[in-house]
């Protein structure tokens, strides 16, 4: 015998709460398209202004103020290498959105992470939120920010915001929290404000968790903006996504060596960000 | 000097901390006469502190004294309410600070309290002088008073030189004195020190009680302090409080302590100090610096003095055979009026004792009279001087020694 149990509409609740928000918010998220649409052009027109040679021996430059002389001459081979490979373009327009990307992720998830930290409430509430972020596969988040944002580079970034936070609030989170208790009580015992407490204490105790946060947050972004070439941005995501369509292997790993490059650059670099701030 | 030790700074009353959801059953339970452990096993709740009550005198070191889990980190914290207590009442200067509202409670802190912590609690992203400067960059004083006042601080404990260092390139002993520092430098009225030599080893932690002791009588800041050591209670506190399970057992001098144990547990405590009965003056007694001759005149007397570092001399004939005591200003007098020996300015007003005599019988020798006591020997020959601290030294000695 079998037992009829109605299917709950899961999927359409959450289209029809989609489409509610789409409808009833569009000039909300119309303003938040036009800046970050804005910025991205902006950004990439400085980025490709610069001849790829000038900026090549500008990033080797700043990485060697800020790492060593190895990262340099490292950073130098892969893009000449990405330069030679005819990908330059398609690489400036990946760096860009993980750039932005980035910016908007700390920039939403510095506060919240802060918050969390402090309220114990707020901590239970965020974190299954952040499991749910984090675990939901990152094709989905495609899906809603094309009726949001349309087909291009203001959905990848929505996406990509959306997927590579949540680090970034964990680690200010945890950071904070890591903070030991007696100082705590050393900045109490001499009449501390909250604010004072924050700024002069926690905050700055916690900074070097907050980099790896952020550094984690910029591999997840760089990830997520190359699978976003599948709802229209562009760069080194659509090399690879035509590579796919087209049958051509040699092409896809060329722009997946680019993916590779840029990574490891953007990796150290900010590796090397916290430990020089240790020193 | 006692007058002025009378006045009180802070007032404790009635004061009890309990550790739990709902303190006013255990406070209920406690006053229909269950103990602290069976409280615990009905209500699940800690009775941190029970019924605590004490002065701390204007100027005065305080020592609060106590096994782990006796309740002293948490009669520290309530003072300045870093724990907030469950009842009673703690006024310093007139003010209550358990009813005090946030802002009046951090106006407080910042009035009253530096608290020097066991482990430090040194912010590591500072350096030393921005750790000195905390507690008035939290007050909002200017960048340069700031710096000037951090600089004179760090002096006071020894530390000039080493301002841009970070915490993490100092020793134990170093950063408890930046620790120190930054107590000084935020002069509020009163200073908390939470078992701050703990965690320094035994050569240091002896150092820096010296060093305390004499920041204290010079500064006269009234100060609290916690340790569970009672060689270190002894060294240095002006009164000690016993505290035993959250309770009050006794308050008194070190003297009072070792002599008149209030009940069992206090005896037990002390028992290694017992010493006291086979320690004679012999072992205290050191050698005595300078002493005069009765033909000295008495500029020759003051140099002695002042070469010595000191403002009373023993004064012997040949023989060492001791004739009195020469007080500064009898002396400067003396000199005043042209006299050319000091013999009839001498006072007699000084204990003797002969190197036998114990230990225990030289404590209330020393109550009223800041003069060493001399050790003379059967026909009046200057043998050395005890000094106070000596004494609690020895007996210090010799209880760390039985514990062994």
């Amino acid at each position: 015998m079998a037992i009829d149990i109605p299917r709950i509409p899961l999927g359409d609740w959450i289209e029809n709460g989609l489409n509610w928000l789409t409808t009833e918010y569009s000039n909300v998220t119309r303003g938040i398209a036009d800046v970050t649409v804005a910025s991205i052009d902006w950004l990439n027109d400085v980025l490709m202004w610069l001849p790829p040679g000038v900026l090549l021996v500008i990033i080797a430059g700043l990485c060697w103020w800020i790492a060593n002389y190895r990262l340099a001459i490292g950073a130098a081979a892969g893009l000449a290498l990405i330069w030679n490979m005819g990908l330059w373009i398609p690489m400036i327009e990946t760096l860009t959105l993980v750039v932005i990307a980035t910016l908007v992720a700390v920039v939403i998830a510095l506060p919240v992470g802060i918050a969390a930290a402090l309220s114990e409430r707020l901590y239970k509430l965020i974190m299954p939120i952040l499991d749910f972020m984090q675990t939901m596969p990152a094709f989905v988040y495609l899906i809603p920010a094309i009726p949001f944002f349309g087909i291009g580079s203001m959905s990848a970034i929505f996406a990509t915001v959306i997927f590579s936070m949540p680090p970034a609030i964990r680690f200010t989170t945890l950071g904070i929290r890591q903070v030991p208790g007696e100082l705590i009580e050393a900045a109490d015992s001499y009449g501390a404000t909250r604010t004072q407490k924050l700024f002069k204490v926690q905050l700055p105790m916690s900074l070097p968790t907050v980099m790896a946060g952020i550094n984690q947050t910029i591999m997840l972004a760089l990830s997520m903006v190359v699978i976003a070439a599948m709802i229209g941005a562009s760069g080194l995501g659509s090399e690879v996504w035509r590579a796919i369509q087209r049958l051509r292997p040699g092409d896809g790993f060329e722009a997946g060596i680019a993916v590779v490059i840029l990574a490891m650059l953007l990796d150290r670099l900010t590796q090397s960000l916290r430990k020089k701030r240790k020193e | 000097m006692q007058d002025t030790k009378r006045n009180v700074k802070i007032r404790v009353r009635n004061l009890s901390k309990v550790f739990g959801k709902h303190p006013k059953k255990a406070l209920e339970m406690r006053d229909q006469g269950l103990n602290r452990s069976e409280i615990f096993d009905k209500t699940g709740q800690t009775l941190g502190l029970s019924n605590v009550n004490f002065d701390v005198y204007e100027g005065e070191l305080l020592v609060i004294m106590g096994l782990s889990g006796s309740g002293k980190s948490t009669l520290i914290r309530c003072l300045n309410r870093l724990i907030e207590p469950s009842e009673g009442e703690i006024v310093i200067d007139d003010e209550d600070i358990t009813t005090l509202g946030d802002k009046a409670l951090r106006e407080s802190r910042r009035r009253h309290f530096s608290m020097v912590f066991q482990n430090f609690a040194l912010f590591p992203h500072r350096t030393v002088r921005q750790n000195t400067e905390f507690g008035l960059e939290i007050r909002g004083i200017d960048k340069a008073k700031r710096a000037e006042i951090a600089a004179n601080a760090l002096k006071q404990v020894g530390l000039d030189g080493w301002e841009d260092a970070y915490p993490s390139q100092l020793s134990g002993g170093m950063q408890q004195r930046v620790g120190l520092a930054r107590a000084l430098a935020n002069d509020a009225t009163v200073l908390l020190m939470d078992e701050a030599f703990s965690a320094l080893d035994p050569l240091i932690r002896g150092d820096m009680q010296e060093e305390l002791q004499e920041l204290q009588s010079r500064m006269q800041k009234t100060t609290v302090f916690i340790t569970h050591d009672l060689d270190e209670a002894l060294n240095i506190a002006d009164r000690i409080i016993l505290l035993k399970d959250g309770e009050i057992v006794q308050i008194g001098t070190p003297e009072d302590i070792l002599t008149n144990p209030a009940d069992d547990y206090v005896k037990r405590f002390v028992e290694g100090v017992d010493m006291s009965r086979i320690l004679t003056a012999e072992h205290a007694m050191r050698k005595v610096r300078a002493v005069a001759r009765d033909t000295d005149g008495p500029r020759t007397t003051l140099r002695k003095m002042h070469e010595n570092n000191i403002d009373s001399i023993y004064v012997t004939r040949r023989d060492r055979t001791l004739q009195g005591l020469a007080e500064v200003d009898a002396v400067i007098k003396a000199a005043d009026e042209g006299k050319d020996t000091i013999e009839g300015t001498l006072t007699q007003d000084f204990r003797t004792v002969g190197p036998d005599e114990p230990l225990q019988n030289l404590f209330s020798m020393f109550s009223e009279k800041s003069f060493p006591i001399a050790v003379v020997d059967a026909d009046k020959r200057l043998l050395g001087v005890v000094v106070k601290g000596a004494v609690l030294d020895q007996l210090a000695q010799a209880q760390a020694g039985e514990n062994e």
